[in-house]
């Protein structure tokens, strides 16, 4: 297998707040490879935002990044000068936030925003500036760019400013981009078409895609492989077809088995319990209070991840096969229910 | 029996407006019509822009309606004068969408509750006190936390209290605008559920206003979907899912994701030239309405 793009390795970036440090990204690991998309799902408060700052460098005080490497092509961007990763932020790692209208200037042009990014990384003179803007907003589908590119963003739709910061994102051809939650705004029908435009970007130039979002259609869509997020933990990663078909983590099992579907009518299969708040984490895996099929070494110290198939691994007790007897252990995973069986049937 | 019935209700709104200029007319509801009966759950479903939130105000005259009728238990709510009007609303109330921004931060959980009491002269002080620790009990509330301010609850929490408050009064009619859209969703499930036990607990009759279809399909019986200000289908939450016939509900339905890697998805766009905004509604299938 080929290097990784972005090697993420313990990743930890903690907040300074008056009670004390909290981990707001705690020991996180992953990889993200050329061409791939990696989805980050994550309730609100799980640290999935906080990861994507952290990749850009990006994250403001009271947040520090306290330890763990970012390795990028190679290069560790944690030990890059200030000046070298601002070379890095928008030609090589690209950002695209949520909320289209606040991540654009209200007092420029669209063409004069796409145009800044090119002239700051040397990709355009003044002279083609406006060209190659109206080239980009050509390439994301926005129709007569050529007049559009001197729009400013209030007289765009929701789902057109989304396109131009695609623009804006692919306009130095970076190698990966981190989209943070790129559809939640809109309508589905938008959500729709800009999914297919953030794949159809991917395959023209070769990106690489870090997808963080709370929704799992849209990951069950777009994603190659998942990380499931919970209180600044990664609790289960592995290639998308194995997380839907055989989720291992009660988390992520429960999300699953809490959308709705199956028997209209019938109540809903809820987590119980809220999700804790950063800096009260509980000790041990922050999902123990929820979490159904807790027991005893859960409230100890946090697991650490059992693999439990090719590419796919947890962090949860329930899968430690050196610390449970073979027979206890079978016991224990014959009480789980598989959510995905109980819908289809 | 037909609960509440809306007939040719309209909404016109005139968009950028001044002094010396005329605005443009916004048509946010055109011409609406549906009935919900007792004890159902009738779902109305749309994009943001559709005008389905305003149809919701409309019915409580949260918004004054341009024109048309709402009537519960065959009264029409739209003529009442004032003081009729507020002995109406103990009987239709509505959860808001936001948590965080539909309650008074300076109030503490029970005064929130309470306040509706206080409002209608219900109860002395301690009835209503009584009352409001029964109603913290029955959306699974702590009752240690009455003294709490919003801020020291969790977002699923806040709805709660937002429940709390609209059951207050005793209503037969709850109107549930986008009740657990801006929760997490390991949170959502558990509203979802308190929704549909509370309904049969409390044989409540709900408007659930909504975008998530899936939602829509699990827990409505009729669902109404809304288009630029018109109902362009409704029907049997069953019939209408498994079979859509208006162009805009094929195209709403083939957007959602589906979480499910391997599922077929076939993906209809909408071509807005196509519709025909005129076409009245016809019963295309026994109960299923189309404007085709």
């Amino acid at each position: 297998m080929s290097d990784p793009l972005l090697s993420v390795q313990n990743l930890t970036t903690i907040f300074d707040l008056p009670a004390g440090p909290a981990p707001a990204v705690d020991d996180v690991s992953f990889e993200i490879r050329t061409g791939e998309t990696l989805g980050l799902v994550g309730e609100s408060g799980s640290g999935k935002s906080v990861t994507a700052l952290s990749i850009m460098r990006l994250v403001q005080p009271p947040g520090r990044i306290a330890r763990g490497s970012l390795r990028f092509k190679g290069r560790e961007l944690l030990a890059l000068p200030e000046s070298e990763m601002r070379k890095v932020r928008g030609a090589d790692i690209a950002l695209i936030f949520q909320e289209p209208m606040t991540a654009l200037n209200p007092v420029f042009t669209v063409g004069d925003q796409i145009a800044e990014t090119l002239l700051v990384h040397d990709r355009a003179t003044r002279r083609d500036a406006n060209a190659k803007a109206v080239e980009l907003l050509d390439a994301v589908r926005i129709p007569d760019a050529a007049s559009r590119v001197n729009d400013y963003p209030h007289q765009l739709s929701g789902g057109m400013r989304q396109r131009v910061l695609i623009a804006m994102a692919i306009a130095c051809r970076p190698a990966l981009v981190i989209a943070d939650e790129p559809t939640t705004a809109l309508d589905v029908t938008i959500q729709a078409q800009i999914l297919d435009l953030l794949r159809e970007m991917k395959s023209a130039f070769n990106l690489s895609l870090l997808l963080i979002t709370h929704d799992l259609g849209v990951i069950a869509e777009t994603a190659d492989r998942v990380a499931v997020m919970y209180a600044g933990r990664i609790v289960e990663e592995g290639p998308v077809r194995a997380i839907f078909g055989e989720p291992k983590h009660p988390y992520t099992r429960g999300l699953l088995a809490s959308i709705p579907g199956g028997v209209p009518g019938q109540r809903l299969r809820a987590i119980e319990g809220t999700v804790p708040m950063l800096g009260a984490l509980p000790p041990g895996c922050a999902f123990n209070p929820r979490c159904p099929d807790r027991f005893e070494p859960c409230t100890s110290a946090p697991p650490p991840e059992f693999t439990v198939g090719s590419d796919h691994g947890t962090r949860c007790y329930l899968y430690d096969t050196a610390r449970l007897k073979p027979d206890n252990r079978q016991s224990t995973i014959a009480n789980l229910r598989s959510p995905i069986d109980d819908r289809k049937s | 029996m037909a609960l509440v019935e809306v007939s040719h209700l309209v909404k016109h709104f005139v968009r950028d407006g001044g002094l010396f200029r005329k605005g443009t007319l916004v048509k946010a509801v055109d011409d609406v019509s549906f009935t919900i009966e007792e004890g159902e759950t009738f779902g109305l479903v749309g994009e943001s822009g559709s005008g389905k939130t305003t149809t919701g105000r409309c019915m409580l005259r949260l918004i004054e309606p341009t024109s048309g009728e709402v009537r519960i238990r065959s009264e029409n709510v739209l003529a009442f004068p004032r003081r009729r009007l507020r002995d109406a609303r103990r009987d239709m109330q509505i959860v808001f969408q936001d948590p965080y921004s539909s309650l008074n931060p300076r109030m503490r959980a029970r005064q929130i509750v309470e306040e509706p009491l206080i409002i209608h002269r219900l109860g002395d002080r301690l009835a209503r006190r009584e009352r409001v620790a029964e109603l913290f009990h029955l959306v699974g509330l702590d009752v240690t936390h009455l003294e709490r301010y919003p801020h020291q609850f969790s977002g699923g929490q806040r709805q709660r209290i937002g429940l709390a408050r609209a059951l207050a009064l005793n209503p037969s009619f709850v109107i549930l605008d986008e009740p657990v859209s801006a929760l997490d969703v390991s949170v959502q499930a558990q509203v979802v559920n308190l929704l549909t036990d509370l309904q049969r607990q409390l044989k409540l009759t709900y408007l659930f206003i909504a975008h998530d279809l899936r939602l829509v399909e699990h827990i409505c019986g009729r669902v109404a979907v809304m288009y630029l200000g018109k109902l362009v289908e409704m029907g049997a939450a069953a019939s209408l899912f498994a079979a859509p016939q208006h162009a805009y509900t094929r195209a709403l339905l083939s957007a959602i994701p589906i979480p499910d890697p391997d599922a077929p998805r076939t993906r209809i766009v909408l071509d807005p030239a196509l519709v025909n905004r005129d076409a009245p509604l016809r019963e295309v299938a026994a109960g299923h309405w189309a404007a085709i």
